[in-house]
């Protein structure tokens, strides 16, 4: 079934009774070429691009719960290529580039927004790191305008500008960054693997991992053992737990993340707006509600939901910046589980197991990287070396100190990004 | 979530600055070779249910603790002092 503005039409005026579903809902079965764990966004993109591109259709998605009942549909959908460091630099150019022709390439509205991102700073050591940012972007190719308090002033009338501890000096702007539909991504990557012969099989736990001679040869499930030739691990959160039924431990903790949404406002917030020293970022739906979040709680926690603390904190940093969402109506909150690294950077690997791959440590910004991702990872699954795009994502750059991503120069150890 | 200090009972989490899994007692020897270390550093359990992880009573007693509690359900189980868990 095609997607297009006459078929809409069409329905419209004959009672909408021609959609079918969006992706079959097919009985396992005992052997597959590749298995993917995982059916959010990342798991989905792997197995799309293991399909469209490598030719390969023999490929289940092995999902625990319902597809898109993950972080996919839980986070606050910024999609950028601010990054400042090789290695991300060019993994998130790329992952853009995708985004920009996605919805063509998946004859599917994923809303797809570039708003703008405008990323506010406080003090002249801050505008120095921004004009160094912006120029790691435009050598990447991407696009960055550092605006002054004028400039930002003209875009975000908005805001406190004269906040005692923290006034604005201005903002690093990157005009095609912006946001997009976040279930829209998951279904219609689900639906793009689906209809070129992908298996998503939901409600299909992973309980172990089948491992002969230090080679995969299959796993266990809640519907049953399935055989295959390579495995991929991505499923966030829950990373170290799934490596563990390989015996794997993981440089990765995992943290709660909290969001939230107001009632449905008339559009008054047109960017997505950062206040990093507030721990506070911003942005309107399409459909009305403001979408806004903070920090991580920063304790490991399996809750998704989170204290009271944190929910204060950003509401708090929100005040702060712009007064006039105090006037907003607070309607949900929630929280998922962020799978973070010691560097905050991500992985993606193969494992000392044959035909294991990792695909983790998105940290709490795994959303934008969806398309890239699930691109290079399944380059990486078909072909056994790395895109040239992602070489940088060892696993083991945590043991040997090199090559670490450190983008906000905490440290890399856990708990500090 | 409210985390009870040994010495200071019950209190708001916000007293508290988090640490990180109790492996932070387990501080190899300086020789101990890569592999310890990045096992120190690095790899993590990371378990979904109980767990052990160090606190610092940051706006009490200044004692670091060693909290026992459940990542799923955000219980707080138990406390000791790390001073003595260490001894
Ligand atoms: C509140 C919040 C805000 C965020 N905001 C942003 C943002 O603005 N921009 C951005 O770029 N990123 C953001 N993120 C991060 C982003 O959502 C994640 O990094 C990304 O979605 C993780 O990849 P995924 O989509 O594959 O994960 P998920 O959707 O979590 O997919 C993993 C899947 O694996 C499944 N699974 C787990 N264990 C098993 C098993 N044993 N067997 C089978 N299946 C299993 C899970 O059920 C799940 O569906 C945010 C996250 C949160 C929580
Ligand atoms: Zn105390």
């Amino acid at each position: 079934m095609r997607f297009s503005g006459l078929r809409i039409l069409k329905e419209g005026l004959t009672g909408n009774k021609g959609w079918t579903p969006h992706w079959r809902d097919p009985e396992p079965k005992s052997e597959y070429d590749i298995l993917i764990i995982g059916g959010g966004g990342h798991g989905l993109a792997t197995a799309y691009y293991l399909a469209k591109e490598h030719g390969l259709s023999n490929i289940a998605v092995l999902e625990k719960g319902y597809i898109g009942g993950g972080n996919v549909g839980r986070n606050t959908t910024i999609v950028r290529a601010n990054y400042n460091m090789p290695g991300n630099s060019e993994f998130y150019s790329h992952s853009l580039k995708l985004w920009e022709g996605l919805e063509e390439d998946l004859n599917y509205n994923v809303m797809h927004s570039q708003r703008g991102i405008i990323n506010l700073f406080h003090s002249d050591g801050q505008r120095d790191y921004a004009v160094r940012r912006a120029n790691s972007m435009i050598n990447q190719g991407d696009d960055a305008i550092v605006l002054d308090r004028a400039g930002v002033k003209k875009m975000l009338p908005y805001l406190d500008y004269d906040n005692a501890r923290f006034p604005v000096y201005g903002g690093l702007y990157h005009p095609r960054g912006g946001t997009a539909r976040h279930d829209a991504v998951a279904w219609g990557f689900a639906r793009g693997a689906d209809s070129r012969g992908v298996d998503l099989l939901q409600n299909c736990e992973v309980t172990g991992i089948d491992i002969e001679g230090g080679k995969v040869i299959g796993v266990q499930t809640s519907r049953g053992p399935i055989k295959a030739k390579k495995v991929g691990i991505v499923v966030a959160g829950r990373s170290g737990q799934v490596a563990a039924r390989a015996g794997m431990r993981l440089p990765i903790e995992s943290h709660i993340l909290q969001a939230f949404v107001t009632e449905g406002l008339k559009p008054c917030i047109d960017h997505v707006v950062t206040f990093g020293m507030g721990h506070f970022y911003i942005s309107q739906s399409d459909k009305g509600g403001l979408v806004f979040g903070g920090d991580l709680d920063f304790y490991a926690s399996y809750a998704a939901r989170g204290n009271l603390p944190m929910a204060e904190h950003v509401m708090e940093a929100g005040m702060a910046l712009m007064p006039m969402i105090g006037k907003a109506r607070v309607l949900r909150s929630w929280g998922g589980i962020m799978d973070m690294s010691p560097d905050g950077s991500p992985i993606i690997d193969r494992t000392h197991i044959e035909g294991l791959y990792l695909n983790c440590g998105w940290c709490y910004g795994g959303f934008k990287a969806v398309p890239g991702s699930g691109n290079v990872f399944a380059h990486l699954m078909a072909t056994d070396r790395y895109h040239d795009n992602a070489t940088k994502f060892r696993l083991d750059r945590f043991r040997d100190g090199y090559g670490l991503m450190d983008e906000e120069g905490t440290g890399s150890q856990h708990n500090l990004h | 979530m409210r985390i009870t200090c040994p010495i200071c009972g019950e209190r708001d989490s916000r007293e508290f600055s988090y640490r990180g899994a109790d492996v932070a007692l387990h501080r190899p020897d300086p020789e101990a070779g890569e592999a310890a270390w990045d096992d120190y550093v690095h790899l993590r359990d990371n378990p979904a249910g109980e767990t052990r992880d160090m606190w610092y009573h940051e706006g009490g007693c200044g004692a670091w603790i060693v909290v026992t509690r459940n990542t799923v359900t955000h219980e707080v189980i138990g406390s000791e002092l790390a001073a003595e868990v260490a001894r």
